[in-house]
């Protein structure tokens, strides 16, 4: 090999089997016997089950099962675990009540599920499932996070609706900081609740063996091996060997196929009592109701600044609403994930930073894309932009007054960043975006009616959570490391074994990019493989933007064993002594001369060991790693978004999204572009067009995509992207991660040219045209 | 209430027996097992599940399969050559990286296939508006538009 | 979706006669409405009238002077027709912003209209226009034809067989759109045909389509922007949800009129 692959855009190995209708997704599983669950869900946000009258539903055509929340409880079925343990303000843990499969005695968010029939065909499953007689006695629903507090209990265990109270850094300090502050900003707001919406909706398959008396799930899931887990141990009761978990292909996930759902176990356990394959497929009304939300907080922030422009402190209060139960991850999304990320870029020396996470009844929220990293930089970024206009000087200036130039640099919210260069991408950023013409544009765009505006963003965000002992510590109920093996074929072709799971990122190219670029190998002779706990000895999955930094990490430590053992084989065959082989370009070569074996002689030779140090070393050439991390990766990036408002109806137009970002070492650009791409129209989406609303009863009236809005082509811009690379230093690649980035930035970069635009203060997420409208109204009303 | 329906689907003559309330998208993936075209949402917005109906794209979730009856169906097992090589739109797809999951990809390939017919030589804003009824949550539609732009180009040039 | 019976009738009588015969029985045109809020289950009906083999429901007719439209024409067709782009280019492009490509390709002016969904568009040309709708009994004006949310003047299994638009000096269609369902939050058809024979069409703000007479009088006067920009419509009775108020509403409505003129103008 010539040239290094690192750097290529290299397209990607697994397009063709997705361009010809070749890829496997779950619902296109199908297995002998197969048959299909509907579930009955809750149409009331909260109320007492007073009975469940299955005895018509069973009765119906086809209809093989109906199951009640009692059948579950009278099989010892438990409920869905918290992955991690929140310890509040005065040392009490979080509330943990209970989340069952399907409702016990009681339901708390509407489509919640209350009973699921299994029949021969899915027509038939949703034909009984509307026979299915429930009495409900319908309970006040606590929808508003603000107010829930003060709400009656939807949860015995948590009569205030008040999961925890939590805080993040020294009070005394902000305090004294905040009373000597020669200017305040202030801001209150809500980060809006959004609607993952991967286009593949959920989906389950389980069968059941009685040979092995095994599972089998497929499931659209983002990490097969933390679903076993804590499927097995908390829920099931079953041996983790007997249930095998296989995540296909899965066709987008932003985390909300991370989670535990109660839909899996039903299909699992109900496979098990028919003795044939149960399969359940959400419908997209189905995915609105049940999928976990993202972000929901309510916050007032405020900043502190010298007369300079200097930040003192900042101090924040957040309520996070939680939904009706705790998901996989929940806990640790307004807490761990946020709290920690308040620093941004900026050497502000005291934050403070208080939590009240509230259960409501609603679907439960957990991360999505960016997870609590949005919903901080939001606050950062808004409050920054703000405090600029409010003291006259120029955002970018002030930034640049706060950036931290001096690395590794510990933040007074636990943080340690151990590199970057904010300068660089801030300056990037403004040249792509000819910020320095701007005026010019914002006249000519007042010449033809419209309000130009421009907005920054300076995001910071904490990826490949770790280590996992600190973690631990902090409450995660699970490792945060990540495995890879190694398979050599006798051949010389390799196969590499991941716990990272690609459902869009490009794995099966990225990873056989490393792979063959520190081999040597041409990349079609490197295959990946993923999503099965039956091939990959253990994995914790992909979220966090983890995939490259942690799982791409235990890829190398593994290739740096077959390297060092195949050194070892190399020595004998070469007759030489280990240390002066070298390896390079895919050969083993004695220091100095020409003698030299190929990777793939190495690979036959431990395979067929003929002639092998059998005395010293095993046959075969096969590694494994696990890596845990030492610290996170900190990629960063500055945005700058122009919008054009149109004065008459409130309609906002992004006019240019220029987005430079630093993720450190960068495998394949054109996969890294891709993310950066689908995260910022998801950041706009949540700035323009993503809007989840309840009504008082906690009916979901944004239940469809005739109401939901997802950005469509016409929604968002073609980007201006650019890079910036400080290499991570704690990892082999230097790599930080790209899968959340845009989703981060994006949202206040957006409101910042919005509020700019218009010559408000601040504006409501989603910025619909109808809510822009009224802000103009008020805005001509306060003018008059 | 069964029916008897028949079509051509990829150029093969089928048909089937089935219960009237059959969707076109469900005969598709659950009797002839062509799982390439795919179902994002009940309400007819997301267009994962596009096919060709006599050369036209639609939305094969918002009709039932008796709505076909005597159709000529394409979908995107249908595209490729026999012989595997990929159809001009297909490969604009994988040289600009137009797709990341690849759920969303089917009925965006089907409906610029049929764009592209009427459309050698789009801007990027006609792309943009054809694309409508398609939603992606992966890509942000950059690539997209740039796949189906170079695929038009393609289709016209190999003309 | 619930089962049904299926029908395919050859003919308009046999399709009459079975939509008759059944309670529940709905006609079945494009099916672009009607199956998805099958599969939702909110609509139930035990038969399905199919009028795709009906041939004389799909013919499109463009004369001097009035542009006739078969029920079973689809929203494609009506887009891209050059005798319909030449003769009525409003009424081709209100039918090219239906739904998106996919929608259009199935879509149909009969079930439109039928459906009378209140945030739909051809409503908006019908009054706009002055269209005249015909049934399988009679010729219906476009202004008695909506009669309120989801309600026309359809009798039970009475049928569009077609609809006559007649061609003005000038119109367009101004729609804006939901950004969500992409139907009108509001959408103005304004036809200016000569003689002070001006018409306002408003879709989208009220729970079926109706005339803006107020801007028919001021364009009556003077069909230029200004006579309709300082109009000030009154939100009473206008839809209001999620994503507008009735007040946002009536001064889209004010809005989309002015860029209509303007259009049309042009």
């Amino acid at each position: 090999m010539e040239h290094s692959l690192i750097g290529k855009r290299i397209q990607r190995k697994e397009d063709y089997r997705f361009l010809t209708g070749a890829g496997q997704y779950t619902d296109d599983v199908e297995l002998p016997k197969q048959t299909f669950a509907a579930f009955v869900r809750s149409p009331h946000a909260h109320a007492r089950l007073k009975s469940v009258n299955v005895e018509k539903a069973k009765k119906a055509p086809g209809v093989l099962a109906v199951y009640t929340g009692q059948d579950l409880a009278d099989a010892k079925v438990g409920g869905l675990p918290c992955g991690w343990l929140i310890t509040d303000v005065k040392g009490q843990p979080m509330k943990e009540p209970p989340y069952p499969v399907l409702a016990q005695g009681k339901v708390r968010h509407v489509g919640e599920r209350v009973a699921v029939v299994i029949a021969e065909t899915l027509e038939q499953a949703r034909d009984a499932a509307e026979r299915v007689e429930v009495d409900y006695e319908v309970l006040p629903a606590v929808v508003d996070a603000a107010t829930a507090g003060r709400k009656p209990g939807i949860h015995e265990i948590a009569p205030d609706n008040t999961c925890y109270v939590w805080a993040l850094g020294d009070k005394a300090a902000v305090d004294a900081a905040f009373s000597k502050a020669s200017h305040v900003t202030t801001l209150e707001f809500v980060n809006n609740r959004l609607v993952p919406n991967a286009i593949e909706p959920r989906s389950a398959n389980a069968a059941y063996s009685r040979a092995d008396d095994g599972y089998t799930l497929y499931v659209a899931n983002q990490n097969p091996h933390v679903e076993r887990l804590l499927m097995t141990a908390f829920v099931l009761g079953l041996p983790e060997s007997k249930v095998r978990v296989v995540a296909p292909d899965v066709g987008g996930g932003f985390g909300s196929k991370i989670y535990l759902y109660p839909e899996d176990h039903a299909v699992t356990w109900a496979a098990k009592k028919l003795n044939r394959p149960v399969k359940w497929t959400a419908e997209r009304s189905e995915s609105f109701l049940s999928d976990a939300h993202g972000r929901d907080h309510v916050t007032r922030a405020e900043l502190a600044l010298d007369k300079d422009g200097k930040f003192l402190a900042m101090r924040v209060k957040t309520t996070a609403n939680l939904g009706a139960y705790l998901s996989t991850f929940a806990s640790c999304i307004p807490t761990i994930l946020y709290a920690t990320l308040l620093a941004g870029q900026y050497t502000t020396p005291a934050i403070y930073c208080e939590v009240t996470a509230v259960f409501t009844n609603t679907a439960p929220v957990d991360a999505y894309r960016g997870a609590g990293r949005p919903e901080a930089t939001y606050v950062v970024e808004r409050l920054v932009e703000t405090a600029a206009r409010e003291m006259k000087m120029d955002p970018a200036e002030l930034r640049r007054k706060n950036f931290i130039r001096q690395f590794p640099y510990q933040t007074p919210v636990a943080l340690l960043y151990d590199t970057g260069d904010y300068e660089a991408t801030l300056k990037a950023a403004q040249d792509l975006a000819d910020v320095s013409n701007y005026e010019k544009r914002r006249a000519e765009s007042l010449k033809r009616g419209k309000l130009r505006g421009l907005g920054y963003a300076c995001y910071i965000e904490a990826c490949g959570i770790a280590p996992s002992n600190i973690a631990g510590a902090l409450g995660a109920r699970a490792g945060l490391f990540e495995a890879g093996e190694i398979r050599v074929h006798p051949t010389g072709t390799v196969t590499v074994f991941t716990g990272s799971h690609a459902h869009g990122q490009g794995h099966e190219t990225t990873f056989a990019q490393v792979v063959a670029d520190r081999l040597g190998l041409p990349i079609e002779k490197v295959e990946v493989v993923h999503g099965d706990t039956s091939k990959i000895l253990f994995g914790m999955g992909t979220y966090g933007s983890r995939s490259i930094a942690v799982g791409g990490t235990a890829i190398v430590k593994a290739l740096d064993k077959v390297i060092a053992k195949g050194r070892k084989i190399a020595a004998h065959l070469l007759e030489a002594g280990e240390q002066d082989i070298e390896y390079e370009n895919g050969t083993f070569k004695v220091a100095g001369t020409d003698r030299q074996k190929s990777f793939a002689e190495v690979a036959f030779a431990a395979y067929v060991p003929h002639n092998y140090p059998l005395d010293k070393l095993e046959p075969g050439l096969n590694e494994n790693a696990f890596y845990d991390p030492t610290n996170f990766t900190f990629p960063a990036g500055s945005y700058v978004c122009e919008v054009e408002v149109d004065k008459e109806t409130g309609a906002t137009q992004i006019a240019s999204f220029v987005a430079v970002d630093d993720f450190g070492k960068i495998i394949n650009p054109m996969i890294v572009e891709g993310q950066v791409h689908g995260g910022l129209a998801q950041g706009i989406g949540q700035a323009l067009t993503e809007c989840t609303r309840y009504d008082s009863d906690g009916q979901l009236l944004t239940g469809s995509f005739s109401d939901y809005a997802i950005p469509r082509a016409t929604d968002v811009p073609s980007f201006g992207l650019d890079t910036r690379e400080t290499p991570c230093t704690h990892n082999p690649l230097g790599v930080k991660g790209c899968g959340e980035a845009g989703a981060i930035g994006a949202p206040a970069a957006v409101m910042n040219a919005i509020t700019d635009a218009l010559g408000v203060k601040d504006l409501a997420m989603p910025a619909t045209s109808h809510t822009v409208w009224k802000k103009l109204q008020e805005k001509n009303h306060a003018r008059v | 209430m069964s029916v008897k329906v028949s079509m051509k689907v990829n150029g093969q003559p089928v048909s089937a027996e089935l219960e009237s309330r059959t969707l076109l998208v469900t005969f598709i993936r659950e009797h002839l097992r062509l799982t390439g075209t795919h179902v994002g949402c009940d309400t007819a917005q997301c267009g994962a599940c596009t096919v060709l109906m006599n050369g036209k794209a639609i939305k094969s979730c918002s009709i039932v399969a008796m709505q076909a009856e005597g159709a000529d169906i394409l979908t995107i097992e249908g595209v490729a050559k026999p012989d595997g090589t990929l159809h001009p739109m297909q490969a604009a797809f994988k040289e600009n990286h137009g797709l990341q999951c690849g759920f969303c990809t089917p009925g965006m390939v089907m409906n610029a296939l049929d764009f592209a017919k009427s459309h050698p030589n789009p801007t990027d804003q006609e792309v943009r508006e054809a694309l409508e009824g398609n939603l992606c949550r992966c890509t942000g539609y950059h690539n997209i538009v740039k796949s189906i732009v170079a695929g038009a180009r393609a289709m016209a040039a190999a003309k | 979706m619930r089962a049904f019976e299926y029908h395919r009738p050859a003919n308009l009588k046999d399709a009459v006669a079975l939509a008759e015969k059944k309670d529940e029985g709905r006609y079945l045109a494009g099916g672009q409405s009607l199956v998805q809020a099958m599969k939702l289950r909110l609509s139930a009906p035990t038969d399905l009238v199919d009028l795709n083999a009906l041939q004389d429901l799909k013919a499109l007719k463009v004369e001097p002077g009035a542009v006739t439209v078969g029920a079973m024409v689809r929203h494609a067709e009506v887009a891209s027709s050059s005798s319909v782009l030449k003769t009525l280019p409003a009424l081709a492009a209100l039918a090219g912003q239906i739904g998106d490509r996919q929608v259009r390709h199935l879509g149909t002016i009969g079930g439109s209209l039928a459906n009378n969904d209140p945030a739909a568009d051809y409503p908006a040309a019908v009054l706009g226009l002055g269209a005249t709708i015909t049934t399988n009994k009679r010729k219906i004006e476009g202004d008695k034809f909506f009669k309120g949310l989801y309600e026309t003047a359809l009798q039970p299994g009475e049928l569009i067989t077609a609809v006559t638009f007649p061609v003005p000096k000038r119109a367009a269609y101004m729609k804006f759109k939901n950004p969500a369902s992409r139907f009108a939050i509001v959408g103005v058809f304004v036809a200016d045909f000569g003689g002070g024979n001006v018409r306002v069409g408003v879709t989208g703000a009220g729970p079926c389509a109706f005339r803006q007479s107020e801007m028919e009088q001021a364009l009556k006067k003077n069909f230029a922007p200004d006579s309709v920009a300082g109009i000030k419509v009154s939100p009473d009775g206008l839809n209001n949800d999620l994503h507008a108020s009735p007040e946002y509403r009536a001064h889209l409505i004010t809005i989309m009129a002015k860029r209509a003129v303007e259009a049309a103008l042009k």
